[in-house]
């Protein structure tokens, strides 16, 4: 029993310890937020990699999204309530839950394991020991823009999955049930609000952000050659992945 | 000038540097020698902070780097060159990019300047004309070199070079060696080499020091190395088996 109770108590401890480094990480790289300008080829080659690079991976899950909970909401609705309520029920799941949650999911597969291979690698390779000899901050350097493009790329990249998640919704409402466009997009217009889609992309602002600073923080504390770098990569997606879902829920809690 | 005084490290259990005093005089070329994993990297990158003490601190120039704040710390390492031993150079960026990073971030200079200086620097390194290729596309002595360009261009008072030798072919090892005593004389600059390469230690140091079980035990220029009647530094410079230091690995 003092074994479980020590062993818990290690365990929150080097929790809150971890958790407080990657808040003072966070609190070092914001102060670089004020030189965004000086460092705009930087933030712009992130926002390429992070944001444009991820459009093709986003496209594709948002329109099976919007295919899937256009099923799935036609059969709880199926002798119930009529189709022409479809348009409302799927586009409202997908700006609030579905456009924000799986974009944010899937980028952090992509970009966050990026991110953390990316500098885990310079790290054990003494490639961020040489940005600090020739006087460069890696956390400007390589953390700051990472950080900035992953809070602003998600919310743009959430845009896109919404849209395309509607168009994929609409399709299959189409070829299924035979929906006319006005019935569908009719009802998406009635029941459209922008609290709905403002509550969406405030959560995927969260969790672009979320992703890139734990992507950043595993990178730099990355140790123990190749296989190390494969221990972050795999921890920077499950960490990110459980902190999304987690955030999802307390967003939730506070925006509905 | 550089001071360094009753410098402590340890990771963990291991007790890696155990209080050494070492003083490094301006325009000399010093050569720290010791076994593998005997902490001679250690000891270099506290010189410039990219590890700091438990114990012990270290002047450049009577500035204590440790207490500086961090502008200060990167003005003191603008006036250090570091040659990392797998040279360290950036994977995703071309020899050009690698060799004008610090050009870029810390000077107004134009395209058509850094591509002179970056130039320049090749040409020094014997490496004129390889500006585009990628770091993967170089052997492992181009990388060592290319790393000592990026390590001169903003032509520092002060060059540390992790064991600049280490793992090349004989010739190679010599051009290398030619480099660090052309650049101590050309540019004046001090220079501290850490490497358990004897015949690069003869050729290169100016004064040599040993390190041995976290201190240094022997400094002295390179006749005194070969002459000295210290058992420990004599097993280690004859590259005997027997003697004091054990073959197998150390435990501190």
């Amino acid at each position: 029993m003092t074994n479980i109770v020590s062993s818990l108590g290690r365990t929150t401890i080097a929790f809150i310890l971890e958790a407080g480094a990657v808040f003072i990480m966070l609190g070092k790289v914001s102060r670089y937020l004020l030189q965004l300008w000086k460092n705009r080829r930087l933030v712009y080659e992130q926002m390429m990699v992070i944001g444009v690079q991820s459009v093709p991976l986003v496209l594709f899950v948002g329109v099976f999204a919007g295919a899937v909970a256009s099923i799935q909401t036609a059969y709880q609705l199926k002798g119930y309530i009529s189709y022409n309520y479809l348009g409302a029920a799927t586009s409202v799941a997908i700006f609030i839950e579905l456009g924000p949650v799986l974009t944010a999911l899937v980028i952090a597969g992509r970009v966050g394991a990026s991110i953390a291979a990316e500098i885990g690698t310079m790290k054990v390779t003494e490639q961020l020991d040489a940005l600090e000899s020739l006087a460069i901050d890696p956390l400007r350097y390589l953390a700051m823009p990472r950080i900035f493009s992953g809070f602003f790329m998600i919310p743009i990249l959430t845009i896109l999955a919404d849209f395309v998640g509607i168009m994929g919704a609409y399709l299959v409402a189409y070829i299924n049930l035979d929906l006319a466009p006005e019935i569908f997009f009719g009802s998406v217009k009635e029941f459209f609000s922008l609290l709905n889609v403002f509550s969406g992309l405030i959560k995927a602002f969260f969790f672009g952000g979320t992703t890139a600073i734990i992507g950043c923080y595993v990178g730099f504390n990355t140790s123990g050659g190749a296989e190390g770098v494969g221990q972050s990569t795999i921890r920077a997606f499950v960490l990110s992945s459980a902190l999304i879902l987690l955030n999802d829920y307390l967003l939730s809690i506070i925006l509905f | 000038m550089i001071q360094i005084n009753d410098l402590h490290k340890s990771f963990g259990d291991k007790v890696v540097l155990r209080g050494v005093d070492l003083e490094v005089y301006d325009g000399e070329r010093l050569v720290i020698v010791g076994r593998s994993g005997c902490g001679k990297s250690v000891l270099l990158k506290h010189i410039i902070n990219l590890m700091e003490p438990d114990k012990g601190y270290i002047l450049v120039d009577n500035i204590a780097i440790r207490r500086v704040g961090q502008s200060d710390l990167f003005f003191l390492r603008k006036q250090f060159g570091f040659l990392f031993q797998g040279a360290a150079l950036f994977d995703s960026m071309s020899v050009s990019e690698n060799i004008a990073l610090p050009l870029v971030e810390h000077t107004n200079l134009t395209s058509a300047e850094i591509a002179k200086k970056v130039a320049e620097k090749l040409e020094m390194v014997g490496l004129p004309g390889i500006e585009e290729l990628r770091p993967s596309e170089l052997s492992g002595g181009m990388k060592k070199r290319v790393g000592l360009a990026r390590a001169i261009i903003m032509d520092p008072k002060y060059i540390l070079y992790d064991e600049p030798t280490t793992g090349l072919d004989p010739i190679m090892a010599a051009n290398i060696d030619k480099l660090i005593i052309e650049l101590s004389e050309k540019l004046k600059v001090t220079s501290i080499v850490v490497t358990h390469d004897m015949q690069s230690v003869a050729k290169v140091a100016t004064r040599v020091v040993m390190l041995h079980l976290g201190k240094i035990i022997f400094s002295g220029s390179v006749d005194e190395l070969y002459n000295t009647e210290n058992k420990v530094v004599a097993q280690f410079v004859k590259a005997e088996a027997e003697g004091p230091i054990q073959p197998k690995p150390i435990k501190y």
